[in-house]
């Protein structure tokens, strides 16, 4: 369902991604690791067009990324993206932030986008917080508001770019409660994360990534079996033993 | 000096000075929606990816900043007859003078405005498939206008002042109407005093105004 090519992309100078491929099939759980700045965020970034990159071929559901005639905002309404803080828009109800896109984008009346963003919020366990404004919502309520924000559009893969690591630690797990729920309903996702926990649960494969480039591509079996690179071994140890 | 302060200078001269009141209220009011609505379509074209647009507006911005009021009021008053072919009157070329010149000011006001909305809200807004411009729309001016607020309101206040100097070409505006009173009657000292107190308490009520709207938008 996504492909990715031989992906490279520079910062001016810097070169942050270096000649990237990978892909995830239909309903696929893929957990992307890596020391900071070695480019999992971008390279998700790029998925859904966020981020440009000069060079090979991104495609999604058989449309290309890259490519100049492709709309993006259109490929955009068919994945969702979860960002690590959150990123409600703060001047609307936490209900209107869930009915704003059901309305501009896919065009459904406001009392249709309503009954929706209900149904989403009670399934994010948030129905009592419709009416109030994200700043007076806790982290982990923001993050599970925003998971409703991105269920609205009914993507067919979700993007998390770090959801959790900007939650404090006792409220990573209702955050990782709904995302393992949606990874077994079957969702296509790609998770930037570091809850190695989460990753060993539902992850299908777990890509590392290091300076720029995808260093170990493999299933969680492998990965956490042992098999894999002396650098993922190395990220790997630091993080669990901390 | 104040011995013959005379109050009933001020009363008889009510009517002249409220007809100068409103022409000071109307050019602040068109100034400051019409620079405003100018001011943001100057903005977007100063971020703008097309170069053309953005030099344009920077050149826009450059020119009115650089250029003392005063002197634009001045050119606008005998050039804008010259353009339009006939003349217009003294009041509708200083409306477009002073709209054209706060439309600089506002246009960088609102420029930064714009870009104190962090990068990630943009991305948000674009990866639940809004267009560039629903994203602009929506998300992005609602909130840089929230932050704008008292730096909008502020630059009104300036603006406010800045009325009087239509004297230049001859219109009555508050401060002038004054002044004309003050010549004819010989009464200065009653007339400058009144119109002193006037321009603060307007002012200071604005300024008490933004100082609570702070308070209101802070996030």
């Amino acid at each position: 369902m996504i492909e990715v090519e031989n992906v490279s992309k520079w910062f001016e100078d810097f070169h942050v991604l270096k000649d990237c491929s990978t892909r995830v099939d239909k309903g696929e759980v893929v957990v992307v690791c890596g020391p900071s700045g070695s480019g999992k965020s971008t390279l998700i970034k790029c998925i859904n067009g966020l981020e440009p990159f000069q060079e090979g071929v991104i495609t999604v559901d058989g449309t290309s990324v890259g490519d100049p005639k492709t709309n993006l905002p259109k490929l955009r309404a068919r994945i969702g993206m979860l960002f690590q803080n959150f990123e409600l828009f703060p001047h609307m109800k936490v209900l209107d932030n869930i009915c704003l896109s059901q309305i501009k984008v896919l065009g459904r009346d406001r009392e249709e986008a309503r009954v929706r963003a209900a149904q989403l919020l009670e399934r994010v366990d948030l129905s009592d917080q419709a009416d109030k404004h994200p700043a007076q919502l806790s982290g982990g309520q923001q993050q599970r508001a925003a998971i409703a924000r991105a269920l609205a559009i009914d993507p067919i893969a979700m993007l998390f770019d770090e959801p959790t690591s900007a939650l404090d630690p006792e409220m990573i797990n209702e955050v990782l409660d709904v995302m393992v729920e949606l990874a077994q309903e079957g969702m296509t996702m790609i998770v930037v994360t570091h809850e190695m926990g989460f990753a060993r649960l539902v992850a299908d494969r777990v890509v590392f990534m290091d300076e720029g480039r995808i260093e170990e591509d493999c299933t969680k079996e492998e990965f956490f079996g042992g098999e894999r690179g002396s650098r993922a071994q190395e990220f790997l140890s630091k993080i669990l033993t901390h | 000096m104040f011995e013959d302060f005379d109050f009933q200078v001020i009363v008889e001269a009510g009517p002249i000075l409220w007809q100068g009141m409103l022409i000071t209220l109307l050019l602040t009011a068109v100034a400051i929606v019409g620079g405003i609505l100018l001011g943001t379509v100057l903005a977007l074209m100063r971020l703008s990816r097309f170069g053309p647009l953005s030099f344009l507006a920077g050149r826009y911005v450059d020119a009115f900043r650089s250029t003392p009021l005063i002197l634009v009021i001045f050119w606008f008053y005998f050039a804008v007859p010259i353009v339009v072919g006939r003349p217009i009157g003294g009041l509708y070329s200083v409306l477009i003078a002073f709209t054209l010149f706060e439309a600089a000011y506002y246009c960088e006001i609102i420029r930064a405005g714009i870009q104190s909305i962090r990068r990630p809200q943009v991305h948000a807004g674009l990866a639940l498939g809004l267009t560039p411009w629903q994203t602009m729309k929506s998300i992005v001016l609602p909130q840089a206008f929230r932050n704008m607020v008292p730096v909008l309101l502020t630059q009104a206040i300036v603006l406010f002042q800045d009325t009087s100097l239509v004297y230049v070409v001859g219109l009555k505006d508050f401060l002038t109407a004054a002044d004309l009173v003050a010549v004819r009657d010989n009464r200065v000292v009653e007339l400058y005093m009144f119109a002193a107190v006037v321009y603060f308490v307007l002012c200071l009520l604005g300024s008490l105004w933004v100082r609570r709207l702070k308070r209101q938008y802070a996030i």
